[in-house]
């Protein structure tokens, strides 16, 4: 996975998933088509629920992914504790659907950090002073990006800078190779029938029903 | 042998295979499932032509979407009736151990419900694709959220790819004051963390003032957990947990019970386990908390004042109890008791047990609500807690207080169902979580104990409830 896309910054600590993806939304019983409402109550002047057109709704101008300069935005660039809160999966699919591969942050909440991993996101954690500069020159850079080197683990700046960053060599390779999660656990089955059996015969009760 | 900690007993008994680097695959005991975040995975499971693993490990409920009231109206909001309509036909397709529907006598919310069916056992990994599962660590449990796709593994599995987390003790000693309780000790334990403190952790609470707490009281902590940002909450095994469990609908029974009871004896941390941290508070020195902002961390006791940003040097958390300040309508400086209240609300996976309503009810009894609080509302957990609750009469001090008793679900915790804040009004809530928007568009959620939301009903203003008692 390489890639060069454009950076949007949202400057504030503990971004959770309801705001991410306001409960309303969650009422679907589909994976797509979150995108529209992500960041539904910052990014619209009216309450939006689910069903309306979401192209003639009023846009608030003040919110940061509004902003002409971050439109096309796949790469978003957060503080400490993004996507804390509640486990909606939701939240990873309607950044996905919204157009970010990638979020950049001091630190992340933990289900919120699996989660992005099954939803083809890239959740990287990079220190505060990485990630200050990078606010800094997204600030004064219209049009900022990063090339992305997911084999390579770097964020390549435009100013010719990398910055480097570590994932888990496991989530890594299946991001790079597509691998369906289930199918990699169910080549054990046997392994898991074998757990199981033993773990059945100690504690019965457990598999009562 | 070296002594261990509860979190690496739990974890080491159910790895089924581990890799050099520490990814392991676990086994999971018992899964929890509810409307909002399975839909997509069943029908993902049904996508790639699997069968599900072991449904006798499935306990289900609908709960988030369904309403709290007129129930023989059924679920009026399309949107969410085909929610919970999509449970009732996979779940009949699937099958379960359990099912409690909407309108069931045990229907409630998920949280309640597991434990007081004998659901969660300790010993067991439980999972749910819902972050308030750390609720059921406090039985000794290996118990936290999980994502949609992590709820199809381990429907088509039975088992999750994880890592082992770090291991953080919070030990509290000491005996709490008069009108404190377990909701509180959670609130000061995120205030003094704050709410990423306990991220990448599995967090034991230990000592006295928690072998204190009842099981309701552990599983309002450990619910809380979540809101520190910990992978999961632990308090380990003892007597109080098998009292609870004893004769359980789904609870061993007979020789089988002995044999339960002997091999959970041991789930506790050993003398002398080695954590990666440790976070101490004095029980004494614990107050009736309340939260003044958007985050949990925004929590000061109620002989407090709201914070002034000024006096915060961290730029980040500067313009972020800035922003708090303005979503909330509150200014630096007040006094927290100065703060009116537009509605109560007592309920959630965190405080809708039974202890709860009594807590909340010792408070209410022969008071009546402020005329301010437009509603107040009362949601047991489940419909086992709403008929205990009115076979000791605590229905009625609600409604002579001034309260509606509702039907059990998550209600205003959350709100997506019809109970929920509007733009503006002002709620002290017994709930999780005062995120912007979480109990409806532009609410101001106030976080207090059941206890505490029940003095501010009747002051109409927050109250310290060591007053009142």
């Amino acid at each position: 996975m390489t890639f060069t896309g454009l950076v949007a910054p949202m400057d504030r600590n503990n971004v959770d998933t309801d705001a991410i993806i306001p409960k309303q939304f969650l009422k679907s019983i589909k994976r797509s088509g979150f995108g529209p409402n992500a960041f539904d109550e910052w990014r619209y002047l009216d309450h939006g629920e689910p069903g309306m057109d979401n192209s003639r709704r009023p846009l608030n101008p003040d919110f940061v992914l509004n902003q002409a300069r971050y439109q096309g935005a796949s790469i978003l660039l957060a503080r400490a504790n993004f996507g804390c809160g509640s486990s909606r999966e939701h939240a990873p699919w309607a950044l996905a659907d919204f157009g970010f591969k990638v979020i950049l942050a001091e630190s992340f909440a933990d289900i919120f950090f699996n989660n992005c991993f099954k939803s083809g996101l890239l959740p990287l954690a990079l220190p505060k002073a990485d990630i200050d500069a990078l606010f800094g020159l997204v600030e004064a850079t219209p049009g900022f990006s990063l090339l992305v080197n997911l084999a390579e683990q770097t964020l390549l700046r435009s100013d010719g800078v990398a910055v480097p960053f570590q994932v888990d060599a496991f989530r890594k390779e299946c991001l790079l190779n597509g691998w369906d999660d289930i199918g990699l656990t169910l080549r054990h089955a046997d392994e898991i029938r074998e757990f199981e059996a033993r773990r059945q015969k100690r504690f019965p009760w457990l598999f009562a029903g | 042998m070296s002594a261990k900690t509860l979190y690496e007993k739990l974890w080491s008994d159910h790895v089924v295979r581990e890799e050099p680097d520490g990814t392991a695959l676990i086994y999971i005991d018992r899964h929890l499932v509810h409307e909002v975040t399975s839909p997509q995975a069943f029908e993902g499971l049904k996508l790639a032509g699997r069968k599900p693993w072991r449904v006798s490990s499935i306990v289900a409920t609908a709960d988030h979407n369904t309403p709290t009231d007129r129930w023989e109206e059924g679920i009026l909001d399309p949107v969410s009736r085909l929610q919970v309509e999509t449970l009732d036909i996979n779940i009949r397709e699937t099958g379960a151990l359990a099912y409690f529907p909407f309108r069931d006598a045990r229907q409630g919310i998920i949280h309640v419900i597991g434990p007081e069916n004998g659901a969660v056992l300790p010993g067991m990994t439980v999972v749910c694709g819902d972050s308030h599962t750390s609720t059921h660590g406090a039985f000794a449990a290996m118990a936290h959220g999980i994502g949609t796709s992590e709820v199809e593994h381990v429907l088509a599995t039975q088992c999750l790819v994880q890592k082992k987390s770090k291991a953080m003790l919070v030990r509290v000693e000491g005996h709490l004051g008069k009108g404190v309780t377990a909701k509180d000790v959670a609130l000061a334990i995120i205030g003094k963390i704050g709410t990423a403190g306990g991220t990448g952790y599995a967090m034991e609470f230990a000592g006295s003032a928690i072998r204190g707490l009842s099981m309701e009281g552990r599983m309002t902590l450990c619910n809380m957990a979540i809101e520190a940002g910990a992978r999961l909450g632990l308090v380990a095994l003892d007597e109080m947990t098998l009292d609870y469990l004893k004769d359980r609908s789904f609870s061993p029974r007979g020789a089988d019970w002995d044999k339960a009871a002997a091999a959970w004896r041991g789930l506790r941390s050993d003398e002398g386990a080695v954590f990666d941290r440790t976070v101490e508070l004095v029980a004494a020195e614990i107050l009736p908390q309340v939260t003044w902002g958007t985050s949990p961390e925004m929590v000061v006791p109620i002989t407090g004042r709201v914070p002034d940003p000024k006096k915060e040097a961290d730029a980040a958390k500067r313009e972020g109890m800035e922003r708090a300040l303005a979503y909330m309508g509150l200014q630096p400086e007040m006094p927290i008791q100065s703060i009116k209240i537009d509605k109560v609300f007592i309920g959630s996976c965190t405080n809708s047990r039974i202890e709860d309503l009594r807590q909340a009810a010792a408070v209410l009894e022969g008071r009546r609500k402020a005329d301010n609080v437009r509603l107040a509302l009362a949601v047991p957990g489940s419909g086992q807690v709403r008929r205990q609750a009115e076979a000791e009469g605590l229905d009625k001090i609600f409604i002579a207080a001034g309260f509606e008793w509702r039907e059990p679900g998550c209600s205003m915790c959350l709100a997506m169902n019809a109970d929920r804040l509007s733009p503006g009004e002002r709620c002290a809530s017994t709930s999780n979580r005062n995120f912007e928007g979480r109990q409806g568009p532009g609410g101001r959620t106030h976080l207090v104990s059941p206890a505490m939301a029940a003095a501010a009903a009747i002051a109409g203003h927050f109250a310290d409830v060591r007053d009142i008692l």
